[in-house]
């Protein structure tokens, strides 16, 4: 019940790269990867920037070998959890009992609006393959096929904290021992339902978004999917040398606002109890975090909320900070688990990223976040921040080395 | 704009789905936000669109919701002196 | 550790959000679509909040405060929650109007409302719980999935009492597009008939049917939930047996020790053959109820089929409505809920009497 659980591997593909690889090289480019819609179809292509993966449907297809009428949901998870599987030292998955944790937030909406379209003219019209996959558990499941894992799937939608629920629920499927190996983590594609929903929040950026900056003006939405892969201590102990784990996740809590169904409360107090939480569980202070990995979607509520519970929190030692959502821009349901995999990584290797488009500190807060990319350091424990609608605040930490 | 106040407060009803309150209820003068109505920042977004698509008026900015919404007299008056405006 | 049910809640087609009791009659339906029966939401909900809550917020809500109110627990140390399908209404409500609108001129209240975790949410703001907050949207594996979570945190040991649920509903075009994936029954059938008829189809329905779990009995339990499981496309039929025997054996439970058993079954002739195997290789001679003539056929019924199976150990009765054969027994230990939905996802939950 108290082994530890530890990161063999992840994999991502957002719009600054299609792997982890060449998004590492995006940050440390510095090129986020705010652009026009190229795959999306919508009336506001010219008014917001979004960040969509450089790919169509079609080469996501020839990829995977997946259908490529399906949703490209499904089609971004399954890029990015095989990147994570084959990250791994584990081989043939099928010598496993594997769980695949994966979250999303619309499902297959994508398709469901091109039904929609023809349905709402005619309801015996529109395809049924293309809401056949509407529900989330279907992407999931299209995914869990394709890669032969039957022993538990799940799929968890709690909006923006999505994946980073999946990690917890894979990790006490581990610890609970019904399961040797998780996939965790999430998935989405842009879709015009979710642009358009943002849009009458007035919360999207019409420039590139300014996470934790004072003139942030909104969000630009982004598309992905991440996924790490969890394994018990046992399994941990008998991998190569070559393929050692990344990391350890030492702690995680999910604490809720409860405040407001959209917006966060004033002080971030959900944000606070899950950091609080997750430090406790890992058995860390706040000065013994090394880097933030922040929730920082770039709107008014969300960074002075999450500023404000870091402020609480870690006030007077402020590890590094930055939203990598400055580059991916939010991925939503997938965001938490692409930000695991950075996380990880940032761990592993030692490296802290940068936070583009900043140039002002917020007035109410008395630190900034990291613009430059930097590699070579000894991090110790990284936290990822991942708080979503309906108050739902999630927190992991990331950890070098076994408990001590 | 005692008529404009009447129509506002049966459109406010109405987009808001405000089971139990009758227009006439609506006081011209009485806060629309937290103590007075009980409305919250979703109800001013849904506002916002009732005046563009009522009244052909584009409030870019959410940060102004508060101080224009803040009773149906100052919607009125707000969408009179931009009315007169054009 | 055993994990008690100190309280149910379930709004569904029949009246069980009246009294939380065994309605004293069936409530008959016509046609393959089953409407929730629903209470006066007031006596739960702030007339404030219900005006922005579509049907399946109300009856998740209701179905969770019913289920505290049982416990006597007022700030529960966890809400999970399970949905396959999620606020369907705001979603087609959204969906439609974008689609109509050409993207513009739309408001934020259905999309907001549409998000799957708006149940689980609304439930903590209701009652300032900042506990964890979780929802599980995995088609027929939702409820199971919510209730396995609610196991793993309480063996966990430092949780004391979890609200878990699963809600659904149908909406119009729900029900318009489900039905074209050739689901239902295209012939009359009334709910005596459902769960005998051997011909193709069932009908659908809906609810909300919510469990405080806890470590501790509390004032109203009468029910341990001892185990759970889920079974993700089994093979065929002869895969199951096996998975059956030895979830009871992990569980101490010989198939002679269970008292009843409670079937998915919902009229679907080929769906039905699973149920009908199990009954007659693993439980031949055991009792056997049915609960999808009272609730209809949706993705998280399994949990409709838990709040019977409690209900059932709690009145140690087995109403005559739902019992499909045999003789029960003078008292009932363990009830064993076998559900599947399409065939492809089955789970598996054993209650026992305490």
């Amino acid at each position: 019940m108290h082994s530890d659980v530890w990161i063999a591997g992840g994999g991502v593909i957002c719009g600054i790269g299609n792997n982890l690889s060449e998004c590492l090289t995006a940050f440390e480019r510095m090129e986020p990867g705010m652009a026009h819609m190229e795959h999306l179809h919508s009336v506001h292509r010219h008014t917001f920037p979004v960040v969509e993966v450089k790919a169509s449907n079609a080469t996501l297809a020839s990829w995977t070998g997946m259908p490529e009428k399906i949703s490209r949901t499904a089609l971004l998870s399954r890029v990015a959890a095989q990147e994570a599987w084959n990250s791994t030292g584990l081989g043939d998955i099928h010598q496993y009992r594997v769980g695949f944790v994966s979250a999303n937030t619309v499902g297959g909406m994508d398709k469901t609006e091109d039904f929609f379209a023809d349905y709402l003219q005619d309801p015996s019209k529109g395809h049924l393959s293309q809401v056949v996959h509407h529900e989330c558990g279907a992407i999931t499941e299209l995914v869990a096929d394709a890669m032969g894992i039957r022993h538990h799937i799940s799929t968890i939608s709690t909006a923006c904290s999505s994946s980073a629920n999946a990690l917890m629920y894979g990790s006490r499927l581990i610890k609970n021992n019904l399961v040797d190996v998780v996939i965790a983590g999430g998935t989405d594609a842009l879709t015009r339902f979710t642009l358009n929903g943002f849009n009458t929040l007035m919360i999207l950026d019409p420039a590139a978004c300014r996470p934790f900056d004072d003139t942030r003006a909104g969000l630009n939405l982004g598309e992905g999917a991440g996924y790490v892969v969890l394994i018990s201590e046992a399994l941990a102990a008998e991998l190569p040398a070559s393929k050692q784990p990344w990391c350890r996740l030492s702690g995680y809590a999910n604490a809720n606002d409860a405040y407001h169904q959209t917006a966060s409360s004033p002080d971030g107090t959900g944000n606070f109890l899950a950091m609080r939480a997750a430090l406790e569980m890992s058995g860390i202070k706040p000065e013994d975090v090394d880097y933030i990995n922040l929730h920082g979607t770039g709107t008014q509520n969300n960074d002075s909320a999450e500023g404000a519970a870091i402020a609480r929190l870690f006030a007077p030692h402020y590890p590094p900070v930055s939203s990598t959502k400055s580059f991916t821009g939010h991925t939503l349901g997938a965001s938490g688990g692409i930000e695991a995999v950075f996380s990880a990584w940032a761990v592993k290797e030692g490296v802290i990223y940068p936070n583009a488009n900043f140039s002002k500190q917020m007035k109410d807060l008395p630190f900034s976040p990291v613009t430059k990319f930097s590699a070579g350091l000894q991090l110790q424990h990284v936290m990822s921040n991942s708080f979503g609608f309906g108050g739902n605040c999630s927190s992991l930490v990331f950890s070098k080395n076994a408990q001590s | 704009m005692e008529k404009l106040m009447a129509a506002l407060k049966a459109q406010i009803v109405e987009q808001l789905n405000l089971q139990e309150v009758k227009p006439e209820d609506i006081g011209d003068d009485q806060p629309l936000f937290k103590d007075g109505l009980g409305l919250d920042s979703i109800d001013a977004l849904e506002i916002i669109v009732l005046l563009q698509q009522h009244y052909g008026i584009r409030i870019a900015n959410p940060e102004q919701g508060p101080e224009i919404f803040h009773s149906v007299r100052t919607i009125a008056e707000f969408i009179t002196a931009h009315q007169t405006a054009k | 550790m055993y994990i008690y049910i100190q309280g149910t809640g379930c709004v569904s087609p029949q009246e069980t959000a009246a009294g939380n009791t065994f309605p004293a009659a069936v409530l008959p339906w016509e046609g393959p679509r089953l409407k929730a029966w629903e209470p006066d939401y007031k006596q739960w909900i702030d007339v404030k909040l219900i005006r922005r809550m579509s049907r399946v917020i109300k009856m998740g809500v209701a179905a969770a405060k019913l289920s505290l109110q049982e416990a006597g627990v007022e700030v529960p140390d966890a809400i999970i929650t399970g949905t396959a399908y999620g606020c369907l209404d705001d979603t087609g409500v959204f969906l439609s109007k974008m689609i109509n609108q050409q993207e513009e001129m739309l408001t934020p209240t259905a999309f907001i409302q549409s998000t799957h975790n708006t149940v689980a949410g609304q439930i903590a703001l209701m009652l300032g719980c900042h506990a964890y907050n979780n929802t599980f949207v995995h088609k027929a594996f939702s409820f199971e999935s919510a209730l396995l979570d609610s196991i793993m945190i309480l063996r966990e040991g430092r949780s004391s009492s979890i609200l878990a649920g699963a809600m659904d509903e149908l909406t119009n075009h729900s029900f318009n597009i489900l039905s074209r994936f050739d689901l239902y029954k295209k012939e009359p059938v009334t709910y005596e008939q459902l769960l005998k008829s051997s011909t193709h189809g069932t009908v659908a329905g809906e609810g909300a049917a919510c469990f405080a779990l806890g470590t501790e009995k509390g004032p109203n339990t009468k029910a341990k939930l001892t185990g759970l499981t889920t079974l993700y496309k089994p093979v065929g039929k002869a895969e199951i047996s096996p998975d059956i025997t030895s979830f009871l054996a992990a569980h101490n439970c010989s198939q002679e020790e269970v008292s009843l058993v409670i079937t998915g079954r919902n009229g679907d002739a080929s769906g039905d053959e699973w149920y009908e195997y199990v009954e007659n290789t693993l439980f031949a001679g055991k009792p056997v109820a049915g609960f999808k003539h009272l609730c209809g056929e949706y993705p998280t019924a399994a949990s409709f089929g838990m709040w019977l199976g409690n209900r059932i150990l709690a009145e140690q009765q087995v109403p005559a409505d739902v019992l499909l054969k045999g003789k029960v027994p003078e008292q009932i230990k363990k009830v064993l809920i076998y559900n599947h939905h399409k065939q492809t996802h089955h789970s598996l939950i054993l209650l026992t009497a305490c």
